[in-house]
C-alpha cells in the first residue's frame, strides 16, 4: 500500500460544539492506481484530502506512506514526504500566485527541496511544460496571461516536476469549461501511465469517477459508507446513499426524470451526527435498528463493502419500503 | 496538442508605470507632493532668506498682494521680521522627515505584527488584536502627552508617538488581508511544495499586500503632518529654534489679530499637503483595486 488512512478522524472544536468533519475513515491507495472519493458538499472529502496532504493534523488515527506513519512528521522528514505527495486543486485562478512567473511556480517544489542545481531545475521545468503540452516559452509569462485550461496544465506541470509518487486531485476539473475538462482528464491519464503515478481524486462528477478511477469510496457526514472497486460500487451500489447518489446524477436523456424519493431532506450537520447509521434520517429503507446501532462493514461484492444493516444476512423487511423504490434504486 | 494548449498570448500588458497616467491622474496633487519633497531637499538653496534671520524693522510685513506688502517678503514676515516663505520652505524638511520615519517605522512594525496575527492565528491573534483594541481606545493626544512627559520633546518623540499610535492601523488591515490571502490555494500548495513559513511570507503573502500598504501609507502622510503640527503647536513636538509648520502656527498664535498671514500661510501649506496626499491616496487605491484591473 502506497498511501493509507487508518481510522482517521478530524474533529474541529468550535464555540457551538465539535464538528466531526472526518470521523473514522480508512482506505488505501495502491501504486499506479486511482482512488476516488465521492459524496455531496460537506461530507468531509476535502478535509480528508487535507489530512492526506498533511495540511491538517488528524485528531486521531494515522496516515501511512509506504507503511510508515507520517502524520506527525516535522522538518526534514516532512519535506521528504512533500516530495512524494503533490496536489492539483480545483480553482486554477486561486492556485497560481499572480505575482510569480510560471517558471518559478513550477520550480517552487524543487526549490523547496533544495537538492537540485539551477540548471537542473530549469531543465525539469521545460520538461514538465512539454509533458503538459505547453511551449517552454510559457515559463517566462505570468498566470494571468493564460486561460483556465492552460492554468490547470501549469498546475499539473508543477505537481509533476518533483516526480512524486502520489498526486491528490481535489476536483481538478470542476472549475473548467466542459470542453476543456476532457483535455485535462486525458492529460492526467497520460501522465499517470507515463510516470506510474497514483491518484487520489475527489470529485462531484460521478461520470468522471466511473470512467477514471479503479476504486471508489463514498462518504457521508465524515464517514465512509461504501467502498470497493469502481465497477462494483457503480454497477451494484449496496448502500442506500450510494444508490441515491447515483440515481440523482443527471443523465444525457431528456426524458429521464430525476427520482425525488430515494433520499429525504437535506444533508445533516457534522456537528450533530445522527445516532446509529448517520444516514438513517434520510434513508427511505431505515429500520428501528438503524436509529441506534452503527452498522458494521458488510461485504457487498468481492473486495467491496458497505456500512448498512440491510446487508446483514436476511434483513428484516423494512416497513417503509415500497417495491417501486427498490426497483428504481437498483438501476 | 489542442488549440487550448498552444495558443499562447503574444504580447504582455504594458508595465504599471506606463498605465498609471491618463486615468484621472491627479496632476495637481502629484505636483504639490513632488514640490514639497523637492523643497525638503533643495530648500536651503532656493529659500530667499535665512529662515532664522531676524529683521525687527520689517516685522509684520504683510504679503505682497496686501497693501504695504513687497516682493522682498512675498508671504510677509512674522513678529520678528522673519520671512514666512523661507520658514515654510524650511518646515517642509521637518514634515518630510517626520512623515518618512513615522510611516516607515509604524508601517514595518504594524505589518509584521499583523502578519503574525493573521498567519498564525490562535493565541497570537487574540493577544495582538486585544492590544490593537486597547491602542485604538486611547486618544492619541493623551498618549502623546504622557510620552512627551517621559521623553524629551523633539523630532524623535514626535516619530515615536506617531509610531505608537499608527502601528495598530497597519496591524489591523494587514491581518485582515493575510486572513484572506492565507486561504488562497497557492498558499496551501506552497506548503505542499515544502516551503517554510518564511518563504510563504516573503514569496506569497508580502508581495500581495504591497498595494494595500502603499495606499495606507499615502493616506497616512496627511494625518502624520497634521499630527506633527498639533504636537508642535501644543509644545510637545518640535521645539522653537527648529522650524516646523506646527511651530510656526504656535509662534504666530499671539498675533492672529494684527498679522493673520503669519498663521494662515503655514496653515495653507499644511492643508494643501494633506489634501494632495489624500487625493493621491484615493486615486492610488482606485487604480490598484484588483476589481479595476481588467485593463
Amino acid at each position: 500500500m502506497l498511501l493509507e488512512a487508518q481510522d482517521l478522524k478530524k474533529h474541529f472544536e468550535t464555540r457551538k460544539g465539535v464538528v466531526k468533519a472526518v470521523d473514522g475513515v480508512s482506505f488505501a491507495l495502491e501504486p499506479g492506481k486511482t482512488f476516488a472519493l465521492v459524496g455531496e458538499s460537506g461530507c468531509g472529502k476535502s478535509t480528508l484530502a487535507k489530512l492526506m496532504l498533511l495540511l491538517e493534523r488528524p485528531t486521531s488515527g494515522s496516515v501511512r506512506f509506504r507503511g510508515r506513519e507520517v502524520s506527525s512528521l516535522r522538518g526534514r522528514a516532512l519535506r521528504q514526504f512533500r516530495r512524494e505527495v503533490q496536489a492539483v486543486f480545483q480553482d486554477p485562478y486561486s492556485s497560481l500566485n499572480p505575482r510569480l512567473r510560471v517558471g518559478k511556480i513550477i520550480a517552487e517544489p524543487m526549490l523547496a527541496q533544495g537538492d537540485l542545481s539551477r540548471a537542473e531545475i530549469r531543465k525539469r521545468v521545460e520538461e514538465a511544460l512539454e509533458v503538459v503540452g505547453l511551449p517552454t516559452t510559457a515559463a517566462r509569462l505570468y498566470p494571468h496571461e493564460f486561460s483556465g485550461g492552460q492554468r490547470q496544465r501549469i498546475a499539473v506541470a508543477r505537481a509533476l516536476a518533483v516526480r512524486p509518487e502520489v498526486v491528490i486531485l481535489d476536483e481538478p476539473t470542476s472549475a473548467l469549461d466542459v470542453s476543456i475538462r476532457a483535455q485535462i482528464l486525458n492529460l492526467l491519464s497520460d501522465v499517470q501511465d507515463e510516470f506510474g503515478l497514483s491518484y487520489l481524486i475527489i470529485a462531484h462528477d460521478l461520470a468522471l469517477v466511473e470512467h477514471f478511477s479503479d476504486a471508489t469510496g463514498v462518504m457521508y457526514l465524515g464517514n465512509m459508507v461504501e467502498q470497493g472497486p469502481t465497477e462494483a460500487v457503480f454497477g451494484a451500489p449496496a448502500h442506500p446513499y450510494t444508490q441515491a447518489l447515483l440515481a440523482s446524477a443527471p443523465r444525457p436523456d431528456p426524458d429521464h426524470v430525476l427520482p425525488t424519493d430515494v433520499i429525504i431532506g437535506e444533508i445533516g450537520s457534522a456537528m450533530n451526527v445522527p445516532s446509529g447509521c448517520p444516514f438513517h434520517p434520510r434513508c427511505p429503507q431505515r429500520t428501528a435498528q438503524c436509529e441506534t446501532v452503527q452498522p458494521e462493514r458488510h461485504v457487498s461484492a468481492p473486495g467491496a463493502w458497505a456500512r448498512c444493516h440491510l446487508l446483514h444476512g436476511p434483513a428484516p423487511r423494512p416497513a417503509s419500503l415500497r417495491p417501486d423504490q427498490l426497483e428504481r434504486t437498483s438501476t | 496538442m489542442t488549440a487550448d494548449a498552444t495558443d499562447l498570448p503574444q504580447g504582455t500588458r504594458p508595465s504599471l508605470l506606463m498605465r498609471l497616467p491618463g486615468r484621472d491622474f491627479p496632476w495637481i496633487s502629484v505636483t504639490i507632493l513632488v514640490g514639497v519633497l523637492l523643497l525638503a531637499f533643495i530648500g536651503p538653496w532656493v529659500s530667499p532668506w535665512q529662515p532664522q534671520a531676524l529683521d525687527l524693522r520689517s516685522a509684520f510685513n504683510p504679503p505682497v498682494w496686501v497693501e504695504g506688502g513687497s516682493w522682498a517678503h512675498p508671504l510677509g514676515t512674522d513678529n520678528l521680521g522673519r520671512d514666512i516663505l523661507s520658514r515654510i520652505i524650511a518646515g517642509t524638511r521637518i514634515s518630510v522627515i517626520v512623515a518618512f520615519w513615522a510611516i516607515v517605522l509604524s508601517g514595518a512594525l504594524g505589518t509584521l505584527i499583523g502578519m503574525i496575527a493573521g498567519y498564525f492565528g490562535g493565541w497570537a491573534d487574540i493577544v495582538i488584536m486585544r492590544l490593537v483594541d486597547i491602542q485604538l481606545s486611547i486618544p492619541p493626544l493623551a498618549l502623546a502627552l504622557i510620552l512627551a512627559a517621559v521623553l524629551d520633546p523633539g523630532l524623535q518623540t514626535v516619530v515615536i508617538v506617531i509610531v505608537v499610535t499608527y502601528w495598530s492601523w497597519y496591524a489591523r488591515i494587514v491581518r485582515g488581508e493575510i486572513l484572506s490571502l492565507r486561504e488562497r490555494e497557492y498558499v496551501a500548495l506552497a506548503r505542499i511544495a515544502g516551503c517554510g513559513p518564511v518563504t510563504i511570507f516573503t514569496r506569497h503573502l508580502a508581495p500581495n499586500i504591497v498595494n494595500t500598504l502603499l495606499v495606507l501609507a499615502t493616506l497616512q502622510v496627511g494625518q502624520v503632518i497634521i499630527f506633527e503640527a498639533s504636537l508642535s503647536f501644543l509644545g510637545l513636538g518640535i521645539q522653537t529654534p527648529q522650524i516646523s509648520w506646527g511651530v510656526m502656527l504656535a509662534d504666530a498664535r499671539g498675533y492672529i489679530t494684527n498679522a493673520w498671514w503669519a498663521i494662515t500661510m503655514p496653515g495653507i501649506a499644511i492643508m494643501l499637503t494633506c489634501l494632495a496626499s489624500n487625493l493621491f491616496g484615493d486615486w492610488l487605491r482606485d487604480v490598484l483595486d484588483p476589481r479595476r484591473k481588467q485593463l
